[in-house]
C-alpha cells in the first residue's frame, strides 16, 4: 500500500451489492497479511437509499470503521452521483476514483422534484475532485453477464486492472468461496476478469 | 463450512462484529441462543442459527424478545450457557422478567447482549441501554474491538458462571455491523451436563434475601473484574489531557490524537468494564492528570458514574475540570464519529482541525449540486405502497378522517410521502393496534373518526395478539390492517410463528394469522393488495358501520423475497401514445405521486418511463394510470 491506513470507500445505491463486495475486498486483503476494519453508513430503507462502505487497511494497526473527513485515498463508486456525494466529505487531492457510469435516478428525481445533473457536469465535477478517474460501464457489462448486481465485482476488477489495489483469481475465488459459496465463483471470476481488462494498460 | 466454526484456533479472519459475537459463544460452549430480530443485533443469532446442526445447538427465533430471553434463562438456569441477544428497544420488552431473574441468579452461565443503535440508525428510538446494568446490579462489558467482541463473549460467560448471574454486553452499530480482524480460539469439546435442580426453587420473593444476594454476586463480580485486562491506556504517563472512552470511541480517538499531533500530550484510558467501574485504575489514572474528556455513545453514562467516583474519592485526587456531555463539550445525542472527536479535541486542546466548518460547508453545497438526495421509498414493487394506496383511498372515499396508526418496520416509512402520510403515528413494536384499539372507543366523547391500524406479519405475533383480546373484551371498534408480507423483511428475512420453517430450518406448522384473528370473533377478511379496487373497496365496507373489532389481511409477499423467487410477474412498459405527459390532467400522478423507483419522469421527452433495472413487475401502477398508458403484460 501507498499509504498506512491506506482508506478505500465503496459508494453506491441499496441494492447494488456494496456490502457484500466491500466484505469479499476486505477478506482478500486480510488473508495478504492486512489489518482491516469496515463500517457500513446506510438508512432504514432496504433499497434506493445512499450506501457507503469505509474500508481501513493497514500492516500494524486495527483502524476505527469510519474514515476521518476528506482522508480517502480509493473511491470505488457504483453510480456516479454518489462518486460525488462522498469525494466531497472524504475526497483529496490525492483521491483515486473508479466510477460505474449507469445511473440509479433517486426516488426525489424519478418524481421530478429534483433534477438529476448533467452526465457531461457530473463526470467533470469527478474528475475535478480526483487525482485520476477511471469510468467503466459496469452494469452494462454485468447485464451481458445476466445479472446488474455483477458490477460490483466488474469494479473490484477494474481495480485490480489499474494496479490499484493487487488481488489475484485465486484470492478473490477463495474469498467468494468462505464468505458466499462455491456456485458463484465461476461468474464472479468472468466479472471480475471484465473488469481487470476494462483498466489494464499494460 | 461456516468460517464461525472453522476448528483453527490462531486464525485470523475478517468478522463482523456479531460474528465476532457470535464466536465468542460458541468458544464458550454456548449451547442455547435465542432473540427476536432486531437491527443492530440480528446477525448473531442469525449466524448462530446457520451452524446450529453441526454444532449440535438449539437456536431460535422467538416471538419476542422476553419470550428469547425466557428461554435463555430456562437453559441457565439448568446448568447450561445461554445467550440472548436484542437491540436497544428489545431490552425494553425483556426488562420485566430480567428484573426478577437478576434476583434468582442463575445455575449456569447467561450472556445478555444489547446492541444499541446511536442515532438511530435503524431504529425508531435512540436509547442507551447501560443504565441497565446499575438498574439491575449486573456487570456490564463494552467492546472496542471486534476481537474483543468475541474475547468479551466468552469471557462473559466465566464471569456469569463464577457470580451465579446473568453477565451484560453492550454492542452499539459500529462493532456490531462493522468488520474487523479476529483471532479465533479454540472451540470446547465437552459441555456441562444439562440439569434443573428441583431441590432448589427460584423465586425473588422475599427481596430481603435475594436483593442482598444480588449484591454480594455484584461485589464478586467487582473483584473479578478490578484488573481485567479490558481497561487499557495509552499515551504519555502524566498526560495534560485524559480522554476517558468506551466502545467506538477506543479506534477513533487514537487515530484522532495521532492525526492532531498530540501523541505526546493526550492519553486515552478505555474502559471494558463499565459497570462496575475499575475503580483502582481509574484512581490511578486520575491522579496524574488535570483535565479530562469523555468520549461516549450516547448518554453520559461512563462520564456521570467517573464524576460519582471523583466525589467519593475526592480527598486522594486533585482538582480536575471533566469535559464531555454535561460541560456541552461533546453533542448530548447521536452517534461519535471521527469528525465529532476531531473537533472537540481541537477544541480542548487549542489545535487547529483541518477538517473546519467552512470545508464542510463546501461539500455541502456540492453535494447539494451534483448529488441529490436519496429520500427513503418503498422499494419498486412493495406490497406496503399498494396497501397504504389503498387504504388512503378508502379513507377518502369514506370522509370521516379516519386514523391510521402505525408502528415499526418498513411500512413505517408509511409516515412519509412515499406511504402517502397515511401512518399518523409511530412508537413501540404493536403499538399502532393499542393506541387504535383505544381510540376505538371514545364513540362516547362523540369522536366519528374511524380508527385503523397497520401492523406487519411479524409484529402481529410479537406485540398484536394482546391487543386483540383487549379489543374483544372491550369491544372497541376498530379494524386491524395486517400487512402480510411472509417476512420479517426490515431485519433480513428470519422466520417467525407464520412461516414453515424456524430458524434451524426445520419444518413447523406456520400459525395462519386469519384463523387466530376469527378464533377470537374478529371478523376477517384476507385480500391482495394488489387488487385495488377490491382492497379499497372492502376497507370502506369494514369500516362503515363497525359494533367491534375487525380484522382485514393483506397478503402479498415482499418484493424482495418474490423477486428473486420468481422473477416479474409482469412486463409492463409505458404506451407513448396514451401517455400525455404533462398535457394529462393527472398532474404526473405516476411518478410525483405513486413514488414508485421504478417509475421515471423522462424530462426530455415530457413522459412516463419505465426503468426496466429497477421495476419489480408488479404491476399495480397499471391500475392507477388515468390514461391507462401504463400497460401490464404477462411476463
Amino acid at each position: 500500500m501507498e499509504k498506512d491506513p491506506y482508506n478505500v470507500v465503496v459508494a453506491g445505491v441499496g441494492g447494488q451489492g456494496n456490502v457484500l463486495g466491500t466484505q469479499l475486498l476486505g477478506a482478500v486483503l486480510v488473508d495478504q497479511g492486512y489489518k482491516v476494519t469496515i463500517g457500513e453508513t446506510y438508512g432504514a430503507s432496504q433499497r434506493g437509499g445512499s450506501v457507503m462502505s469505509h474500508m481501513r487497511v493497514s500492516m500494524t494497526d486495527q483502524y476505527g470503521p469510519l474514515i476521518p473527513p476528506r482522508c480517502a485515498d480509493l473511491v470505488i463508486a457504483l453510480e456516479p452521483s454518489e462518486a460525488v456525494r462522498v469525494l466531497a466529505q472524504y475526497g483529496n487531492p490525492n483521491t483515486v476514483t473508479v466510477v460505474n457510469t449507469r445511473t440509479i435516478f433517486p426516488v426525489d428525481v424519478t418524481s421530478g422534484n429534483l433534477a438529476y445533473p448533467e452526465k457531461d457536469a457530473l463526470m467533470a465535477k469527478i474528475i475535478a475532485l480526483s487525482k485520476k478517474a477511471f469510468f467503466l460501464e459496469a452494469t452494462e457489462k454485468a447485464l451481458e453477464l445476466g445479472n446488474p448486481i455483477l458490477a460490483n465485482i466488474i469494479m473490484i476488477g477494474a481495480v485490480s486492472g489499474a494496479g490499484i489495489l493487487s488481488i489475484t483469481e485465486v484470492e478473490l475465488a477463495k474469498a467468494i468461496r468462505e464468505n458466499i459459496s462455491s456456485d458463484k465463483v465461476d461468474v464472479n471470476l468472468k466479472a471480475f476478469a471484465i473488469g481487470k481488462e476494462m483498466t489494464n494498460c499494460d | 463450512m461456516s468460517r464461525l466454526i472453522l476448528d483453527e484456533p490462531g486464525k485470523e479472519i475478517l468478522l463482523m462484529g456479531n460474528e465476532a459475537i457470535a464466536r465468542g459463544a460458541l468458544e464458550a460452549g454456548v449451547r442455547v441462543a435465542a432473540a427476536y430480530p432486531g437491527n443492530p443485533s440480528s446477525e448473531i443469532i442469525g449466524n448462530l442459527a446457520q451452524v446450529a446442526k453441526e454444532m449440535g445447538i438449539y437456536v431460535e427465533w422467538s416471538v419476542n424478545e422476553k419470550v428469547a430471553a425466557e428461554v435463555a434463562a430456562a437453559a441457565a438456569v439448568s446448568n447450561m450457557n445461554a445467550l440472548v441477544a436484542m437491540k436497544q428497544n428489545g431490552l425494553n420488552v425483556a426488562c420485566d422478567f430480567l428484573l426478577n431473574l437478576n434476583l434468582t441468579g442463575i445455575r449456569g452461565g447467561l450472556v445478555v447482549i444489547v446492541a444499541d443503535d446511536p442515532s438511530g440508525i435503524s431504529s425508531s428510538n435512540e436509547q442507551d441501554s447501560r443504565s441497565f446494568a446499575k438498574l439491575a446490579d449486573i456487570p456490564l462489558l463494552e467492546p472496542s474491538t471486534f476481537q474483543e467482541a468475541k474475547e468479551m463473549v466468552r469471557e462473559g460467560f466465566e464471569l456469569s458462571r463464577r457470580t451465579g448471574n446473568f453477565v451484560m454486553i453492550r454492542s452499539v452499530t459500529r462493532i456490531s455491523h462493522a468488520r474487523g480482524n479476529v483471532i479465533l480460539g479454540p472451540l470446547p469439546k465437552d459441555f456441562p451436563v444439562p440439569y434443573f435442580d428441583t431441590s432448589k426453587p427460584l423465586c425473588p420473593i422475599p427481596t430481603s434475601i435475594t436483593h442482598v444476594a444480588l449484591h454480594r454476586r455484584f461485589k464478586e463480580a467487582e473483584e473479578i473484574l478490578k484488573d481485567s485486562e479490558f481497561n487499557e491506556y495509552w499515551g504519555p504517563e502524566k498526560p495534560e489531557l485524559l480522554v476517558i472512552t468506551c466502545g467506538s470511541g477506543w479506534l477513533f480517538s487514537k487515530e484522532a490524537i495521532d492525526i492532531l499531533g498530540l501523541c505526546s500530550r493526550v492519553a486515552v484510558l478505555k474502559v471494558g468494564t463499565t459497570w462496575p467501574l475499575p475503580k483502582s485504575f481509574l484512581i490511578k489514572h486520575l491522579q496524574k492528570t488535570r483535565r479530562v474528556l469523555f468520549f461516549e455513545e450516547i448518554d453520559p453514562v461512563l462520564e456521570n458514574n467517573v464524576a460519582e467516583l471523583y466525589a467519593q474519592h475526592n480527598r486522594e485526587l486533585p482538582l480536575i475540570e471533566f469535559m464531555g456531555k454535561n460541560s456541552g463539550i461533546v453533542p448530548g445525542t447521536g452517534e461519535l464519529s471521527p469528525e465529532l472527536i476531531l473537533n472537540a479535541l481541537g477544541k480542548v486542546t487549542g489545535e487547529a482541525v483541518e477538517f473546519d466548518e467552512n470545508q464542510a460547508g463546501q461539500a455541502k453545497d456540492i453535494i447539494e449540486g451534483y448529488a441529490p438526495q436519496r429520500s427513503m421509498a418503498f422499494c419498486a414493487g412493495c406490497p406496503h405502497r399498494a396497501s397504504l394506496w389503498a387504504i388512503k383511498q378508502a379513507l377518502s372515499l369514506d370522509g370521516r378522517n379516519g386514523v391510521l396508526f402505525g408502528d415499526i418496520g418498513c411500512y413505517a416509512l408509511g409516515i412519509l410521502p412515499t406511504g402517502f402520510s397515511q401512518l399518523k403515528t409511530v412508537h413501540a413494536m404493536g403499538s399502532g393496534a393499542g393506541m387504535a384499539c383505544g381510540f376505538g372507543n371514545f364513540h362516547q366523547f362523540g369522536v366519528n373518526q374511524p380508527s385503523l391500524a397497520v401492523c406487519g406479519d411479524s409484529t402481529f405475533f410479537h406485540a398484536v395478539i394482546p391487543v386483540l383480546v383487549n379489543a374483544v373484551h372491550q369491544r372497541s371498534r376498530f379494524l386491524l390492517v395486517v400487512l402480510d408480507n411472509s417476512a420479517t423483511a426490515m431485519t433480513g428475512f428470519q422466520p417467525h410463528p407464520g412461516s414453515p420453517v424456524d430458524a434451524m430450518g426445520q419444518n413447523t406448522s406456520p400459525i395462519v394469522i386469519e384463523d387466530l384473528c376469527k378464533s377470537l370473533g374478529l371478523p376477517t377478511v384476507v385480500m391482495d393488495p394488489f387488487d385495488l379496487d377490491g382492497t379499497i373497496e372492502t376497507v370502506c365496507e369494514m369500516i362503515r358501520e363497525q359494533t367491534g373489532p375487525k380484522a382485514l389481511i393483506l397478503r402479498q409477499e415482499c418484493a424482495l423475497v418474490s423477486g428473486k423467487k420468481q422473477g416479474k410477474k409482469y412486463q409492463v412498459r409505458i404506451d407513448p401514445q396514451r401517455c400525455i405527459g404533462e398535457e394529462c390532467g393527472c398532474d404526473r400522478l405516476c411518478t410525483r405521486v405513486f413514488k414508485c423507483p421504478g417509475l421515471t419522469w423522462d424530462r426530455s421527452e415530457k413522459k412516463s418511463r419505465i426503468e426496466s433495472v429497477i421495476c419489480n413487475g408488479c404491476g399495480v401502477c397499471a391500475d392507477i394510470c388515468p390514461s391507462h398508458a401504463i400497460v401490464k403484460e404477462s411476463a
